[in-house]
């Protein structure tokens, strides 16, 4: 069998050529860890300031009522700043319980349930909360004017 | 998916217990989240409804609530810091036992600013 002259034998290609093949999950998980990041700076920010004007500033907690709603959500700035509070803390909130969830609920059946539930609860709340900074106001017509803030009967 | 043992138990130290924290802080907040927008949005319905909400939250018992939901977000806040700089500096893992109890410096420094202030709004407060 084995001749020091034989000729190199062509063999056909056994398969086809090497291809990448294209990942059908996408990087999903990896923007899911960079917003986590990125939102829990810009949260800290948002978060500590509406702490600290709601609850450190005069009577903290007892100076809020419908008055004090709306002359913050008369200032754009406050409108700007709850909402962009509203939908960040929502997802980074939702996506955590997401990762809670795909860790300990081991039955599939478990696991579509309670993020079923939560996507509802994100959706009811997200949609609920714009709603309401950006239909709000302020000066409601038949409402007592000692409820009301001082600039709605000025 | 195969089911963990009964009976094991790992008992990392300041990085296992700092996750566990995290964790549970971020569910608490997530949840008070869910129910402050909802109650928030009682502005939408009459100042009254809304004032009667939110008088419940000006009660001490809701007052010390607060307090803990105050110190929830702040660990969570300061811990989330942590997080980054494991994540995204080159020491962060070295020191990453190190950054917990500086969290927890930071956590103390800023709840003692926090808490006589709220608790004095709480406890003799009021209209």
């Amino acid at each position: 069998m084995a001749h020091g002259t034989a000729a190199v034998a062509k063999v056909p290609s056994p398969r086809s050529p090497y291809a990448r093949r294209k990942t059908t999950r996408g990087n999903y998980e990896l923007y899911s860890w960079v917003f986590m990041r990125a939102s829990g700076v810009v949260l800290l920010v948002l978060i500590f300031g509406h702490l600290f004007v709601n609850l450190m500033i005069g009577e903290g907690v007892h100076a809020i009522d419908f008055a004090f709603v709306g002359g913050k959500w008369s200032n754009p700035m406050w409108q700007v700043w709850d909402l962009l509070m509203l939908w960040l803390a929502m997802i980074h909130g939702t996506n955590g319980v997401r990762t809670i969830i795909n860790d300990y609920a081991a039955k599939d059946v478990t696991r579509g349930i309670l993020k079923g539930l939560l996507f509802l609860a994100f959706t009811v709340v997200v949609v609920l909360g714009t709603l309401v900074i950006f239909t709000f106001d302020a000066c409601p017509p038949d409402a007592p004017a000692e409820l009301l803030a001082s600039f709605c009967t000025a | 998916m195969p089911t963990a043992p009964a009976g094991t138990l790992y008992r990392g130290r300041e990085g296992m217990w700092s996750w566990v924290a995290h964790r549970v802080t971020g569910v608490l907040i997530f949840f008070f989240l869910l129910v402050h927008v909802l109650d928030t949005a009682l502005v939408r319905v009459s100042p009254e409804a809304y004032n009667a909400a939110i008088g419940t939250y000006q009660t001490p018992i809701m007052g010390l609530g607060e307090a803990g939901l105050v110190a929830a977000i702040v660990f969570h806040a300061f811990n989330g810091i942590r997080i980054l700089l494991v994540d995204f500096w080159a020491k962060g893992p070295r020191y990453q036992k190190t950054m917990l109890w500086v969290v927890v410096g930071l956590f103390v420094v800023t709840m003692a600013g926090f808490l006589p202030r709220h608790l004095i709004n709480v406890f003799t407060g009021g209209h």
